[in-house]
């Protein structure tokens, strides 16, 4: 990816957040994707979501794979790691820098095809294992980088930029991730901040998987007529079921909407999130339920948006591991090392 | 013929999954308690139960302990492999069988003396259930042998009481099975046989353990506090050890929460990339695994390799190519390792010649990964992972701490006028690190990319050059770290003899021989890659240097012909490959016939 400093102008009039930066201190090098480019208006809104959760940049690590999604870290944070790593196995990565350090700030970028192709058993078992990450699927349904192949979520009957039918059966990530057991799974639409930067809150905040998959359309191979990821299409077959909004813990909880129609789910750190239902016989608290509703409304063509699950007990890895709070990478040696004695009490066994 | 004391080698055959593995390691445990040095082979098949399985034990009052091909004993329980066990005897040797049934006529030699002893009837009569008589049989065994080579029986019975100390119940019935065998020998045969031990004290500061259990303890008094694994034969006792060990000291004393985490990953593409994850992340981290591992995460190994990662990889070698023999030993994997990964690459390997190695060098590659930034290799095989091996007891030097390298601490990140993650600050190729999260100024992008020495992205062919060619110093530059060879020279030796890891114990006992009748050689093992000057040296003192390893192609001969400026001509090769451990006389045969045709 190309490397463009962008120059760093504060307006005397730009918002500083509780802990005096503004939202200049959350971006990144230019972007050289696409102009158009959903991944863009992605990558606003994370800027976005961080700035409004007061985070330290220093303290994010930022991980992809390989493909026009996994070049998008360079765009934000840019006083945060970053770790481009190879294609598909981004979740392996962050797996190991989340066990060595927990209380890193994991944000990890992806695509259809670094996430659902080459790197599908990777994501899997980052789901299962339930990794502290926030974990955002850039879905556009068409490999970028290598000029408008079908990826793997590109549904049947759907056409390539050459004219090419998809015939065969797309993975839906949000149904397998639900299938897989996730903790927190969202889909949204890179077209829709206001409704993207309240779940990107909430999956920096949850314990554990934060799945967030975003149809992102790819203006220049996966914008036409007989595509099912361009933009004309997603706003016409969106349907927001539950409206997400993030409330920090040090905030009151006001509400906002009409009381019957919002659930309050309390995360970890006490923060919550407030999801308005739209659809009023929506549970988001019920694995079973919320897989046969976006079923159902995906057979009639349309695609159910919002933050569909989340399972507000889920305990991370290494909760679940048992490893102690403080991270490991940082153990001092004393407390890691039995010694000599030790060693030489131990090996009566080997006698 | 007259008596062979604390000097002979026997061999049980029996069929996998009957429980001859506490039997076999009775016999071996009691026999280095009475002081006498002891080695144990177990050849195993790729299986749970039914297919045969041997153990090989040699008593060697010299202390040597390579395989043996010969065979003063063996007890054959295992109907399937008769024909090849009777064969196995030496002449004037003794083989003994299970006298429930007639002696089989496969089994039957003119110049081998027979000792039957009713193993199957005795434990049928004395033990109840299928279970436990099939089990007691092979602790009756192990009593029969006691009496045939003069094992000391109080010392069995401490070993059993030892092991059985929460369970009464199987003292009793081991020490019943144990005299059994025994007293059906005493009172049948003439024993103990010219075959057999005398008590000494060579093995009061030795231990036997087998090499992944020591690498593994190697790990955790190196601190590493995350491995990645995916289960694969030979490797996978070594994360069970590791396991086992921090259970025991890496749990926090007051919340009683563990110092460590230990991920078993999807496979070893996902093992790989969890350990380059958490050593860029700071923590000593590594994985064990197989060839078939390894040619798995070549991929990652380049990424770790160019982006400058640590990672620590433990390469239990088992044959190849493919699935090959998995239960059985090889050293096919010297060549993938030193440049695994596509591109140009070249990896810092160590090679380990036996479990004390495995444990000492298991330290140096957490603190050469953290030097150099770069993925390390410990190149052990099954033989040296799995089997017992006697060793000195290991010491540990309390004055020891980890060596994390260029490392930039908050402070140093604070004070430093500006950071770039690929620049040669210190001339030594060698660049500066930070860790995420720590300050906002060590903040850097990691990739697998082009990228400049100031860690940009790049596509400029001379700033990427720059950075590849540095990586090359680097990696050159850890020559003079990694373990320097061992080297024995011999007055008037014309020849060198040169070998690599597990080979050791065979190429010592090989060169003693040589030296004993009259052929002076010198001696040289390779410990580590880069090679260093001492080896290229020992090389060119010689007009024939024998490169003495295990596998088809002679790996190592082509890595000093790649890696050296000793002309091919000086290295004559001889190689073992069957999937067993060397033995001397495979070194000896070797080398003679070719000094024949050189002469």
């Amino acid at each position: 990816m190309s490397y463009i400093a962008k120059p760093k102008v504060h307006h005397p009039a730009l918002k500083p957040n509780a802990i005096g930066l503004t939202r200049r201190d959350y971006e990144g090098a230019i972007t050289t994707l696409c102009a158009g480019c959903g991944h863009d208006s992605i990558t606003a809104a994370i800027i976005q979501a961080f700035w409004e959760l007061d985070i330290e940049p220093y303290k994010v690590a930022k991980l992809s794979g390989i493909g026009c999604s996994s070049k998008t870290p360079a765009y934000f944070l840019r006083e945060a790691h970053g770790f481009n790593s190879v294609h598909g196995r981004m979740p392996s990565i962050s797996t190991g820098a989340g066990a060595a350090n927990g209380d890193l700030i994991m944000i990890g970028v992806s695509g259809d095809g670094d996430s659902l192709s080459i790197g599908l058993g990777q994501l899997s078992h980052a789901i299962r294992r339930n990794v502290n990450l926030l974990y955002v699927l850039e879905n556009n349904g068409v490999y970028g980088l290598t000029k408008g192949q079908f990826s793997a979520s590109a549904d049947p009957g759907s056409t390539s930029k050459k004219g090419e039918t998809n015939t065969m059966a797309a993975i839906d990530s949000v149904l397998l991730a639900l299938t897989l057991g996730a903790t927190f799974v969202a889909r949204s639409f890179s077209g829709d901040k206001e409704q993207l930067v309240p779940i990107l809150k909430a999956g920096l905040k949850h314990s554990g998987f934060a799945f967030i998959d975003v149809i992102s359309p790819c203006v220049t191979f996966n914008d036409h007529e007989g595509s099912t990821k361009a933009y004309a299409y997603t706003r016409e077959h969106q349907i927001p079921i539950v409206q997400a909004d993030y409330v920090p813990h040090r905030d009151e909880i006001t509400t906002a909407y009409d009381p019957g129609a919002v659930q309050t789910v309390t995360l970890h750190d006490g923060s919550s999130v407030n999801l308005r239902k739209i659809a009023e016989d929506y549970d988001p608290t019920d694995r079973d339920r919320a897989y046969s509703f976006i079923r159902d409304h995906q057979a009639r063509g349309e695609v159910c948006t919002g933050l569909l699950y989340i399972d507000p007990t889920s305990s991370d890895m290494m909760e679940q591991n048992d490893v102690v709070p403080a991270p490991l990478y940082n153990l001092p040696y004393e407390n890691l090392c039995p010694g000599s004695t030790e060693l030489e009490k131990l090996q009566a066994r080997y006698r | 013929m007259s008596n062979r004391v604390n000097d002979f080698a026997f061999k049980i055959a029996t069929a996998n999954g009957t429980g001859s593995a506490s039997a076999n390691g009775l016999i071996m445990q009691t026999i280095f308690r009475m002081g006498i040095p002891v080695t144990g082979k177990n050849l195993f098949p790729s299986n749970i139960q039914g297919l045969p399985t041997w153990y090989e034990i040699r008593v060697s009052k010299d202390g040597y302990t390579a395989r043996t091909p010969v065979f003063d004993l063996v007890l054959a329980l295992n109907a399937a492999t008769y024909a090849k066990d009777v064969a196995e005897v030496r002449s004037g040797g003794w083989l003994v069988y299970d006298s429930t049934w007639p002696l089989d006529p496969k089994l039957i030699r003119d110049d081998v003396t027979y000792v039957g002893v009713p193993l199957a009837q005795m434990c049928g009569e004395s033990f109840k259930g299928v279970r436990e008589r099939i089990l007691m049989k092979n602790i009756a065994y192990a009593g029969a042998l006691a009496a045939l080579i003069g094992m000391d029986p109080e010392i069995i019975r401490g070993l059993t009481l030892e092991k059985y100390s929460k369970k009464p119940a199987l003292v009793d019935s081991n020490q019943k099975a144990v005299a059994l065998g025994y007293d059906y020998i005493k009172a049948n045969f003439d024993c103990p046989l010219p075959i057999r031990l005398e008590p000494m004290d060579e093995t009061k500061d030795s231990i036997l353990i087998d090499g992944n259990t020591a690498a593994a303890l190697g790990c955790v008094y190196a601190g590493a506090t995350v491995g990645a694994w995916y289960p694969i034969t030979p490797s996978t006792s070594m994360m069970e050890g590791f396991k086992g060990f921090c259970t025991r000291y890496r749990r926090d004393p007051e919340t009683k929460k563990n110092r460590y985490a230990i991920i078993q990953a999807e496979d070893e593409l996902s093992a790989i990339g969890m350990v380059i994850g958490a050593s860029w992340a700071g923590a000593r981290a590594f994985t064990p695994t197989s060839g078939p591992g390894i040619s798995l995460m070549n991929e990652f190994i380049g990424l770790a390799y160019y982006a400058e990662v640590p990672a620590v990889v433990f390469d239990v070698q088992r044959t190849g190519p493919s699935t090959g023999m998995p239960t059985r030993t090889q050293q096919g994997d010297i060549m993938l390792c030193a440049y695994a990964s596509h591109g140009d690459t070249k990896h810092i390997c160590i090679y380990p010649c036996d479990p004390r190695e495995a444990f000492e060098f298991a330290v140096a590659a957490f603190d050469l990964a953290e030097r150099y930034q770069t993925p390390v290799f410990v190149l052990t095989d099954l033989d040296i992972g799995m089997n017992d091996w006697m060793i000195p007891k290991l010491t540990w030097n309390d004055a020891y701490r980890p060596d994390r390298g260029k490392v930039l601490s908050a402070e140093e990140l604070e004070a430093a006028k500006s950071f770039y993650r690929y620049l040669d600050v210190d001339g030594d190729g060698i660049p500066q690190r930070s860790l995420p999260g720590v300050h906002p100024k060590g903040a850097f992008f990691t990739r697998g990319s082009g990228h400049n020495k100031l860690g940009g992205y790049t596509e400029d062919g001379d700033e990427y050059q720059e950075v590849l060619d540095r990586i090359a110093r680097k990696v050159d530059g850890a020559k003079d770290a990694v373990p320097a060879p061992i080297i024995k020279r011999t007055a008037g030796a014309k020849v060198g003899i040169v070998t690599v890891g597990g080979c050791h114990a065979a190429c010592a006992e090989a060169v003693d021989t040589l030296i004993a009748e009259g052929t002076p050689v010198d001696y040289m093992r390779v410990r580590g890659f880069p090679f260093n000057d001492e080896v290229v040296e020992f090389l060119n003192s010689h007009e024939t240097n024998f490169i003495v390893e295990q596998n088809r192609d002679g790996q190592l001969r082509s890595l000093l012909t790649l890696e050296t400026n000793v002309p091919k001509s000086k290295l004559e090769s001889v190689r073992y490959y069957s999937g067993f451990p060397m033995s001397a006389h495979h070194v000896l045969s070797g080398v003679s016939s070719k000094m024949a045709v050189n002469a």
